[in-house]
């Protein structure tokens, strides 16, 4: 989801010193996802009230927007920053202006997407197209000008839980919630192959249920490694007893590489993204509260782990490469920086 | 969190020889006329006069929220939707689509407060009518619907549980004797055991038990007593099974019938169910696992009722077309709800004080909408009643006096708790 800041000076991380910089609560509901535009100057966050609520990162104020008839997973932003786009568990995708000042900001296009939940929204590296994924196990892709579909892709038996652009654009690749990968050539809706990342899901068969799930997938800077996150140890699903997972892949080879885990984490790893330093960090939520934790791909555990004051339940990262957004069940969005804390001056007297 | 509660759980899982041991130790049956059964024009009759129990037993506690009471668009509401139903002004979840075309034949309850959050308790009550009291066990539901309803004068057990287990005998008809406790059957075949062997030629067959009928006979002609009455009528209700084992194979129906239950665990179980009730079982419990959704509630129920509303909805369907609906009460509980609050892992926890059960057919009134919640489901706003008051309502349904008692030995105790009543507006 993140568009790094090209054209600036990128400032060199230092993941080990996260801290907390800023929270704004929303207070009529807890908050389900969260995105940044493009430009930087907001954060956007989804929340349990159908609500999508935009954040000042300069002052936190709110501005919030209503269409949705449930709650909304999915979002995904123009390249031109005009608009974020949202998929609800109302079937729908909308569209919506970034910059709108109305009381009441409305909907500039919907559309029925999906026959259940639109579970996630990624944009081509083009900035053209959309994918979207859901519940009916389809795969679908549209014009991000006008909302026509173009293309629509089936083969997942399970609900499609992610959906990610390789950077190149020629490739589409969706995640369902029994592990598998799917990689479909974006021009033809053709599947090209399928990554068994199986590790993310459990059949439970004394509580008879799936569980798990590829909730979000990421590629490596180098486009070597693809990795998929969500969770595994899921001894009890229904007790939310589990651990979170990064399973990482060869790109080339199609084969599972490495499994990184936390320390001592119950929880589920709701979003893993690939810093362009190469790190991979992550937010955890569960059981085990939320946990920011950041990864070298040759190792197996986190190098560092920040705890947080609540559960998380996504995340997404600055185009500075620097701010870190999450959201939390205690209806706060959190802003984490990437950098050593500024040392607080000295108190007078 | 330790889930002990899902239907493959120990207490329903019994060894494959303790099924036809359970048959054979347990029911009463009537020895003489049991070839009557298999005569067309007296199947008619009983389809006509024959009261039937249908339960669907929701395990761990389906959410009222996710099913009969959906509060879209509140605090509590969660991200279903409420659709319309059958019943004009009638909204149940979306999660139950199918279900919701056949509301008509069904009804619901939204007032329940059994004040109870522990599963064990929650089980207890919802199946006997009774809170657990020391020192007093009582029959659950199956065993005092199968005795009630005269299931000892039919040829098949009365009290089946039909799950994924091998076979056994339950220990739920406390002091009405254990041919009425229930016989669980399940994956869709014949019991295991109920085959005459391959060794054993038919005539044989027959010899070898006409002559323990002559033994057996000159034995209780000085000695009879009502051990050796159950003895004998346990014998002959085994032969009666063995003689009808084809009704527990759900092969027997034509390919389209099993396509609409479908392929699930559960499809099969119901598709079992009715051709239960249809041969004459009286009470049959069918059980789905497992709602006590604590984490990810809303991916779970997606799932659960996925699996449960087609089945459920064309069982329905069925027993009205086959003339089996106005004889056959239908039954969907669950040992409590779940919270209206959404807590932080995306669940619902234990539940009991404002919550909903669906029921339909015998003496039922169809479309009916018993009580109410508030806005967000947090409290009952209107006509609350507990397990007690739903027991009583049971019994009335298929016909029986629910203020009536068993006479156990010379003493009468009561079918249902007298300390509540029966839900007059809901009884045709």
């Amino acid at each position: 989801m993140t568009f790094f800041d090209e054209t600036s000076e990128a400032v060199k991380t230092e993941p080990t010193q996260v801290y907390i910089s800023q929270q704004w609560k929303y207070e009529p509901s807890p908050l389900i996802n969260c995105g940044f535009d493009p430009s930087g100057n907001y954060v956007f966050g989804t929340a349990r009230d159908f609500a999508l609520v935009r954040f000042s990162l300069a002052d936190g104020a709110q501005k919030v927007y209503k269409g949705h008839e449930s709650w909304s997973r999915g979002m995904a932003f123009t390249h031109d920053g005009q608009h974020i786009i949202t998929g609800g568990c109302d079937d729908k995708i909308i569209w919506w202006n970034v910059n709108d000042e109305a009381e009441a900001p409305a909907p500039v296009r919907t559309v029925e997407a999906h026959k259940g939940w639109v579970r996630a929204l990624a944009i081509s590296p083009d900035g053209t197209l959309l994918a979207s994924g859901g519940n009916d196990n389809m795969v679908r892709i549209w014009n991000v000008s006008d909302g026509a579909l173009v293309r629509e892709m089936s083969g997942h038996v399970k609900d499609v839980y992610s959906v990610f652009f390789h950077p190149s654009g020629e490739f589409l690749m969706s995640g369902d919630l029994a592990g598998q990968v799917k990689q479909w050539e974006t021009a033809t809706g053709n599947e090209v192959r399928n990554f068994d990342s199986k590790d993310l899901h459990t059949y439970n068969g004394g509580q008879k249920v799936d569980y798990g799930g590829v909730r979000s997938i990421t590629m490596s800077p180098d486009n070597n490694m693809i990795a998929f996150s969500g969770l595994y140890k899921a001894t009890n699903p229904l007790g939310a007893v589990n651990e979170p997972l990064i399973t990482l892949f060869d790109w080339e080879k199609g084969e599972k590489v490495k499994s990184l885990v936390m320390d001592n984490v119950k929880g589920i790893l709701w979003r893993a993204e690939f810093h362009r330093e190469g790190y991979i960090l992550g937010a955890s939520g569960g059981s085990g509260g939320g946990v920011l934790g950041f990864w070298k791909p040759e190792e197996e555990k986190a190098f560092h782990q920040l705890k947080m004051p609540d559960t998380a339940v996504e995340m997404d990262l600055h185009p500075d490469g620097v701010q870190v957004a999450t959201v939390h069940y205690d209806r706060h969005l959190r802003i984490s920086r990437l950098e050593k804390k500024p040392e607080e001056p000295a108190k007078e007297g | 969190m330790k889930c002990t509660y899902a239907c493959n759980s120990a207490e329903h899982t019994m060894a494959r020889r303790q099924f036809l041991g359970g048959v054979l130790g347990g029911a009463v049956g009537v020895v003489g006329g049991l070839g009557a059964l298999a005569q067309p024009s007296f199947a008619e009759q009983l389809k006509k006069e024959q009261k039937r129990v249908l339960v669907f037993n929701m395990a761990g506690g389906l959410s009222q929220l996710e099913s009969w009471d959906p509060k879209p668009g509140t605090d509590t509401g969660g991200p279903f939707r409420a659709i319309p139903t059958s019943v004009p002004g009638t909204h149940i979840s979306e999660l139950l689509p199918k279900t919701a075309e056949q509301m008509h034949h069904l009804a619901v309850i939204r007032s329940i407060n059994t004040r109870q959050g522990d599963h064990g308790k929650g089980s207890y009550e919802m199946f006997h009518g009774r809170r657990q009291t020391p020192g007093m066990v009582y029959p659950n539901i199956g065993a005092v619907m199968a005795k009630a309803l005269g299931s000892d004068k039919r040829s098949l057990p009365g009290h089946v549980v039909v799950s994924n287990s091998t076979g056994g005998r339950g220990n739920n008809a406390a002091y009405l004797g254990p041919q009425f406790a229930s016989i669980s059957v399940g994956s869709g075949q014949p019991p295991n055991n109920s085959a005459r062997p391959d060794g054993l030629e038919e005539k044989a067959d027959l010899l070898r038990n006409d002559f323990r009928r002559q033994v057996n006979d000159q034995f209780t002609a000085r000695r009879r007593t009502a051990k050796t009455d159950i003895y004998t009528q346990n014998y002959e209700q085994a032969i009666s099974l063995m003689n009808q084992r084809d009704v527990f194979d759900i092969s027997k129906e034509p390919q389209a019938v099993q396509d609409r239950y479908g392929d699930s665990e559960f499809g099969k179980h119901c598709l079992m169910a009715r051709r239960l009730l249809e041969n004459g079982v009286t009470f049959v419990q069918v059980s789905h696992s497992n709602y006590d959704t604590h984490n990810e509630n809303f991916n779970f129920h997606l799932e659960q009722l996925g699996e449960v509303d087609a089945p459920f909805s064309t069982i329905v369907a069925d027993l009205h077309e086959r003339g089996l609906l106005e004889s056959t009460l239908i039954v969907m509980l669950s040992e409590f709800g779940r919270t209206p609050n959404i807590n932080k892992y995306y669940g619902r926890d234990h539940w009991g004080n404002a919550w909903s059960v669906c029921l339909g057919g015998a003496g039922i009134q169809p479309g009916a909408v018993i009580g109410k919640t508030n806005d967000n489901g947090t409290a009952v706003a209107d006509r609350e009643v507990d397990h007690g008051h739903l027991f009583h309502t049971y019994l009335r349904a298929v016909g029986l006096d629910n203020k009536g008692s068993f006479n156990v030995g010379g003493k009468p105790i009561p079918m249902a708790d007298p300390a509540y009543d029966c839900i007059e507006e809901l009884i045709i």
